[in-house]
């Protein structure tokens, strides 16, 4: 399980726990994640993220 | 043909490269930016203490990386002196710089208050100011922070987090209400409390006397506050100097028009620095929607910028917060929907539809729904 992390608001999508609230189940990977799909706190699109080490 | 020449290498200047190059692969560009060009997150910034991250972690992608990637020409240390609008040129540290277009990125410098005594007080607005800060506290157990408002709650949060003893004083009487309606303002004092946090609310910090390794702080009711580092966050100052000096129309920031072009049709402006239609919107999601209809009208589009309801994120991991802010002068009232491990409210216009909204703990996930629900 992988961690993503915005690079414009820093927002964090951890695969293992999902984003419910946006109806993505923990778990999901983030190839596995729509292609128009966008940060919910900064709308920037899913190929503006990158992987971050945490 | 001579490029667009964007100055500032913060999220304004960097995300118009990206949406400028995703629509125009040819286009000439060059960067100016007055540090090293280094690209990173700045809402980070009062995020990272706790996750222990130095300065140097948080550059997510080099300068010389974001120029090979996006194509442009980086001048980075450059200090831009002058605007020569007649010759389209500007007069730089590196050297005159000739523009098709320029592009003001900016930003805004931190406002300041006046601090009697002899701190040395902090404020944390780019990564060098991140870093100076980091170093700052190895060794220190307290800060004191001036301001309770978005950013200075942020840095609560994190720094209590991490362990220290965060004092907060503002004027104001609870935390972030330029934002937020006092019941949901309220609610963060508890959970940051208990992460050892003091408020110190109706009061403003006169004087700072060392004392030890730290500083005394007297409040405007003379108690008093110790801390060993003095951290202020209580603003940001659209920066519009050199726009005025080259002659500009500048109101509090530098105005634009909702093509982000200044009183100069060869020039444009955006992010914190920039007054759109009379509005700063010193905001992430404000600059992401300006900066893809700037890449639209510098690319030749016909394109104007317009702002669906951008509703605003307090990193408070302690008690998050999501708030859709209504005007000063906006008609309605607040009304408390639902009340449980946080508060959700929303704001009512005369005719009954939600213009607004603040959501605070259990209720800061339901931002998406109720953004949906707002009404124009």
């Amino acid at each position: 399980m992988k961690v993503w992390q915005c690079v414009v608001c820093g927002f964090i999508y951890n695969e293992a726990e999902g984003l419910p609230s946006e109806g993505i189940a923990p778990g999901t990977a983030w190839v596995d994640i729509p292609a128009d799909w966008a940060c919910p706190d900064c709308g920037v699109a899913k190929s503006d993220f990158e992987m971050v080490e945490i | 043909m001579n490029p667009i020449v964007v100055l500032g290498s913060g999220l304004a200047g960097y995300t118009l490269v990206r949406e400028l190059r995703k629509l125009n692969g040819d286009i000439p560009i060059t960067l100016v930016t007055r540090d090293s060009g280094d690209y990173y997150s700045k809402p980070t910034l009062s995020n990272a203490f706790a996750q222990k991250k130095e300065a140097a972690n948080l550059v997510l992608t080099s300068a010389r990386a974001m120029a090979e990637q996006q194509k442009f020409t980086l001048l980075s240390n450059t200090e831009v002196r002058a605007i020569r609008r007649d010759d389209k040129q500007l007069d730089t540290t590196s050297g005159a710089i000739e523009y098709e277009n320029l592009v003001l990125a900016i930003g805004a410098d931190p406002i300041r208050i006046p601090l009697q005594g002899d701190a040395e007080v902090f404020s944390v607005n780019d990564l060098s100011d991140y870093a100076r800060f980091r170093d700052k506290l190895n060794g220190a157990k307290s800060v004191a922070i001036m301001g309770g408002g978005l950013i200075g709650c942020e840095f609560a949060n994190d720094l209590a987090l991490a362990g220290y003893k965060v004092s907060v004083i503002d004027p104001g009487p609870y935390p972030i209400a330029s934002l937020l309606p006092e019941q949901a303002g309220r609610r963060l004092m508890e959970p940051l409390k208990d992460l050892g946090v003091t408020w110190h609310f109706g009061k403003a910090a006169e004087r700072a006397d060392a004392t030890g390794q730290g500083y005394t702080l007297t409040l405007t009711d003379q108690s008093t506050v110790s801390a060993d580092i003095v951290l202020s966050a209580v603003g940001l100052r659209p920066r519009t100097q050199l726009a005025k000096d080259a002659g500009l129309s500048v109101s509090r920031g530098i105005s634009v028009d909702e093509r982000l072009q200044s009183s100069d049709k060869s020039i444009f402006a955006l992010g914190d620095c920039a007054e759109i239609n009379g509005r700063t919107m010193p905001y992430v999601l404000p600059i992401m929607h300006a900066a893809r209809a700037l890449a639209k009208v510098l690319s030749g589009e016909v394109a104007k910028v317009t702002f669906p309801y951008m509703p605003v994120v307090v990193k408070t991991p302690a008690h998050p917060i999501a708030v859709l802010p209504v005007g000063r002068d906006a008609a309605g009232s607040w009304k408390v929907l639902e009340e449980g491990q946080g508060i959700k409210m929303g704001f009512f216009n005369p005719e009954g539809g939600m213009t607004g909204f603040a959501l605070t703990g259990e209720y800061a996930k339901e931002r998406s729904e109720m953004t949906a629900r707002c009404t124009a």
